[in-house]
């Protein structure tokens, strides 16, 4: 029992990053307004880009900037450790992700402008009720 | 990355997240969600990843607030839940 209760407390932000997940996901089924489901999509993105940064994390490590490369003549010489650094793939890889994140939002927006000026609503029942109206 | 940090500010984000999607003033979702998009950058700035932070900075809680601010005074800032 205490060897599960600690595994729970030592994972505390796998945690916290699954109910962001979850909030983003509930936005975007049960909310009735287009544009809070589209919060609710850049929650869940946040959510699961913040998971994979996460995962890079090391301890007692620094940024993944190699020191005194870009000082002094040539080559510094200092064998470079991997232990020292924190893995940058998944942040290369995330920096996409928020990038095209931002791009989706963009598009999302615009149409959704469309749709309120040919009906004049945001709300979902609305448009449902404005479309088996025709 | 010290946890007292990460999870006090771990903490704002959800409050930011469930702020946004149940206030009932679409321009109020805006500033809310730059908030959370700022909060998030902070996140990852403790994590290590610099270059992601300030992507997100600029992009997340820069550009996307403009693009909300802009489609809710294309639209309408009612909403109902």
């Amino acid at each position: 029992m205490t060897e599960i209760l600690s595994l729970i407390v030592a994972k505390y932000n796998y945690w916290l990053y699954v109910i962001l997940m979850m909030i983003g996901l509930y936005a975007m089924i049960a909310k009735n307004n287009l544009i809070k489901k589209l919060v609710g999509m850049n929650i869940f993105q946040t959510a699961i880009i913040l998971f994979y940064v996460s995962i890079g994390y090391k301890k007692d490590a620094t940024i993944p900037i190699i020191e005194g490369a870009h000082g002094g003549h040539g080559a510094s010489g200092a064998a470079i450790h991997a232990a020292d650094y924190i893995n940058p793939l998944p942040h290369v890889l995330m920096l996409t992700a928020i990038v095209v994140s931002v791009a989706t939002f963009g598009v999302a927006m615009a149409l959704a402008v469309r749709v309120y000026q040919r009906y004049q609503t945001l709300e979902e029942d609305e448009l449902r009720m404005r479309l088996s109206e025709k | 990355m010290h946890w007292q940090i990460d999870l006090i500010v771990l903490t704002f984000v959800i409050f930011c997240a469930i702020a946004a999607i149940s206030v009932k003033d679409l321009l109020a979702t805006a500033i809310l969600f730059g908030a959370y998009s700022f909060m998030m950058c902070l996140l990852w700035a403790v994590m290590g990843a610099v270059d992601v932070a300030f992507t997100e900075a600029s992009v997340g809680a820069g550009v996307s607030t403009v693009f909300f601010v802009a489609a809710v005074f294309r639209t309408s800032r009612r909403t109902k839940d």
